[in-house]
């Protein structure tokens, strides 16, 4: 049977997001699958929400992943998981970094971010993965590697071969910034046991 | 051959480059500017920005009459703009191959209207395919370029979001190597439409359309997909991969040109099935032709025409079973986009709103100046528009209101289509007042180059239109140049300008803070001196995603990782709370 696995990612424009996506696309390609993603460019590049759809498997159709039958929400900010929460499966799962970031109409003190939210997200699915993206990717030494230590703890729930992240890497990120991004990707990988 | 990743516009692009194009031209538009900027990797192909997608698709039939093959591209509602050389180059037909990308937005990702293009094949009896993925897109490409030369017309290639920007595998091909040597070759009966060329060739462009319908009946990019002896189903695009997600067991027509229809094909695969759906985003476009052939179809009485499809929703609609959707609930604040810290827009918006000005405004990054809490825009309607709509709406009104009035655009829309409004405000004597936001680049869509630029699409130094002359050259004898971030400066000049009873316009200088060539020097953030800030809320009044505010000491604070040091905000604070760092105050 074409089973067809989904990623959803989520985040706000600017965190890297379609990196991301990008480089769990690639890790797809390598594994000699088929594999599917789609994003919205323009007016979500000025911090509004963006999110990123991933599909692979044997045979993929949709790049929009149908609703309610996303796998993982891999996401980058707690609000906006929460936004997406209803269109995980019912044994699906999160893997989210527990960054708060205000939207406009909270950063002029005009509505209220909600509290409470890692709470919710572990409530509701059990198997979630919450993790202090931002201190992590500081030990590693560059705030911009948030994106980088998510994808180390995704490697380690997905079943891909640990070489085909690396590959992914090498591929996607500028030689410059490579040696940070592994550290990144190591300590995210920590983060979760495989 | 290479498999790679590629989104339908990079696949555009190669197609574009295997099939021998020698010219690209464009003017950026969501969801189409990335097949441009994708074209400039392939150095055999001459690409560049038009200053709107008329001058566009003329360069292309330029070039095609050279006998070049090239592709050009532009969103929806451009080829609007592009509409009159479009119908009249469909009877002249081409030399080299031609082929014209209309990007669709069904869902108004980006976009002011939905409308379907698919509509303008028809109108303007020009070929169309659509392809359904990212290999498609390459391969359609190629012949569509075939079909332009052996047909001798103009083919769209229509694309939507969910094409344009979806990455799917593709194989790559070699270019061709037996490119044509352009050249000058005249033949006027077939170029030059004068009523007795024309009404020649219009019986050419009907048999053409015809011939192109038989010979589609025969091709396989349309093609039946044998399932289910019950449920037939016509299908085109995307909306084809959404077909094979909820009717799986399905037979499938698929078409790859969306006109003219395979009329013999459709009879052939609605005959063997009961039940016949016809599933396509917005318009009933394959519907109504299916059903003027006398066959019935379900399509368009229980699908939307309003908005794209999804797998979910074609569920939902047709067969009504419910489909969870994100959390729209009020506990979930929305994430809309707003202008960038350090944007220029920002002191001019909120300089606009003080002085109640009537904004008739355009499409660019500041019509985010709609959006709480500026909420500075009171007209919007397509590119150029605002200079006509304040000259218009001015005619009506009484004269103290007239002066309410102002028209505000970017530089690239100015040089887009608001130049003619603006020959026809000095023209017409209108006392207008229009704001020329000159950010020196094409924003929204990315940051393309424009005549504003000094710089091409290939980042080659280019002459820079000077806007003021430009305007003076019109007849418009006050032009003040402005720096808008200089508040006090910005709002004495507006309503300067609103009160004078003759044309004025006003040049804003300031660069796209995104524009690494145009910002090199850095400026340091500012901070909040929580001794003087009195939580007064006035700096919040201008929208800046770097101040926050902070509920428990009462205070604003800003984020000094996005702050870009344009101090706008510092002019706003009555108590002088905001410093720089690296001031004396420190």
């Amino acid at each position: 049977m074409n089973e067809v696995k989904n990623i959803l990612l989520a985040g706000v424009g600017g965190q890297g997001i379609l990196l991301a996506s990008e480089v769990i696309a690639e890790v797809m390609l390598l594994a000699g699958l088929d594999v599917k993603k789609n994003e919205i460019h323009g007016m979500s590049q000025r911090g509004g929400s963006v999110v990123s759809h991933v599909r692979y498997g044997e045979k993929v159709y949709s790049s929009i992943i149908p609703e309610g039958e996303v796998d993982i929400l891999f996401s980058f900010e707690l609000l906006e998981t929460c936004r997406y929460l209803p269109l995980l499966r019912k044994n699906g799962r999160v893997v989210v970094s527990n960054w708060q970031i205000s939207p406009p109409a909270v950063a002029r003190g005009a509505q209220i971010y909600p509290e409470n939210l890692e709470e919710k997200i572990c409530q509701q699915f059990p198997s979630s993965v919450v993790i202090d993206g931002l201190n992590l990717a500081l030990t590693a030494g560059n705030a911009k590697t948030v994106n980088t230590v998510l994808l180390g703890a995704l490697s380690n729930i997905l079943p891909f071969g640990r070489e085909l992240w690396m590959e992914a890497l090498q591929k996607m990120i500028p030689a410059r910034l490579l040696d940070v991004n592994l550290k990144a990707f190591e300590l995210g990988c920590g983060e979760v046991s495989q | 051959m290479k498999k790679v990743l590629l989104s339908g516009n990079e696949a555009i692009a190669r197609g574009s480059y295997e099939a021998g194009a020698l010219v690209a031209c464009a003017y950026p538009g969501t969801p189409s500017t990335e097949i441009l900027e994708n074209i400039t990797q392939y150095k055999e192909i001459d690409a560049s920005w038009s200053p709107n997608e008329k001058v566009a698709l003329e360069v292309g039939i330029g070039a095609s009459f050279g006998g070049a093959r090239v592709l050009v591209t532009m969103k929806h509602v451009g080829v609007n703009v592009a509409a009159d050389p479009l119908f009249t180059l469909s009877y002249t037909g081409v030399r080299g191959g031609l082929v014209l990308v209309t990007a669709d937005d069904p869902e108004l990702h980006s976009s002011q209207n939905e409308q379907d293009n698919r509509n303008f094949a028809k109108f303007a009896k020009v070929p169309m395919m659509e392809p359904a993925d990212s290999q498609e897109a390459l391969d359609f490409t190629k012949l569509a370029f075939e079909i332009s030369e052996q047909f001798d017309t103009p083919v769209f290639l229509r694309s939507t979001t969910r094409i344009s920007h979806s990455k799917s595998t593709v194989f790559l091909g070699e270019r061709v190597s037996d490119i044509p040597e352009p050249k000058l070759q005249r033949d006027p009966a077939k170029l030059v439409m004068l009523p007795g060329n024309a009404r020649k060739r219009h019986l050419i462009v009907e048999e053409r359309t015809l011939e192109l319908e038989k010979w589609a009946c025969q091709q396989s990019f349309n093609r039946v997909e044998t399932g289910s002896e019950d449920i037939g189903v016509i299908t085109s695009g995307v909306s084809y991969q959404y077909v094979k997600e909820t009717f799986p067991d399905a037979s499938v027509l698929k078409l790859g040109m969306v006109y003219p229809l395979p009329k013999q094909l459709i009879r052939e695969f609605a005959a063997q099935y009961k039940t016949l759906y016809v599933i396509e985003e917005l318009d009933p476009f394959i519907e109504e032709q299916v059903r003027a052939m006398g066959i019935e179809v379900i399509g368009k009485d229980k699908l939307s025409i309003c908005g794209e499809l999804t797998p979910g929703r074609i569920k939902q609609q047709l067969f009504d079973q419910p489909t969870p959707t994100e959390d729209t609930s009020a506990e979930i604040p929305q994430r809309p986009p707003s202008m960038c810290p350090g944007c220029p827009h920002r002191g001019v918006f909120a300089e606009l709103k003080k002085a109640k000005a009537f904004v008739s405004g355009d499409i660019g990054c500041y019509t985010l100046g709609f959006m709480p809490p500026l909420s500075a825009m009171d007209t919007c309607i397509c590119m150029g528009a605002s200079v006509g709509i304040a000259t218009g709406i001015s005619k009506v009104l009484s004269e103290e209101e007239q002066r309410k009035v102002v028209a505000v655009i970017g530089d690239s829309t100015f040089l887009h289509t608001g130049i003619n409004g603006l020959l026809d405000m000095v023209y017409n004597k209108s006392s207008s007042t229009l704001i020329i936001l000159d950010n020196r680049i094409t924003a929204m869509t990315g940051r393309q180059e424009n005549p504003t630029s000094g710089y091409q699409l290939n980042e080659m130094e280019a002459p820079r239109v000077d806007m003021e002359q430009l305007c003076r050259a019109v007849g418009v004898k006050h032009v003040t140049i402005l720096d808008p971030y200089d508040l006090e400066m910005t709002g004495k000049v507006i309503r300067a300008e609103m009160a004078r009873p003759e044309v004025s316009v006003i040049i804003t200088t300031r660069p796209c803070m995104l524009v690494p060539r145009d910002n090199q020097i850095p400026r340091p953030p500012l901070f909040v001196d929580h001794d003087k800030c009195v939580g007064c809320q006035a700096c919040l009044q201008i929208g800046c995603p770097a101040i926050v505010w902070n509920r428990e000491k009462k205070k604003a604070v800003v984020d000094k990782i996005i702050c870009t040091g344009c101090k706008v905000c510092q002019q706003t604070c009555g108590f002088d709370a905001f410093q720089q760092y690296g001031d004396n105050h420190e």
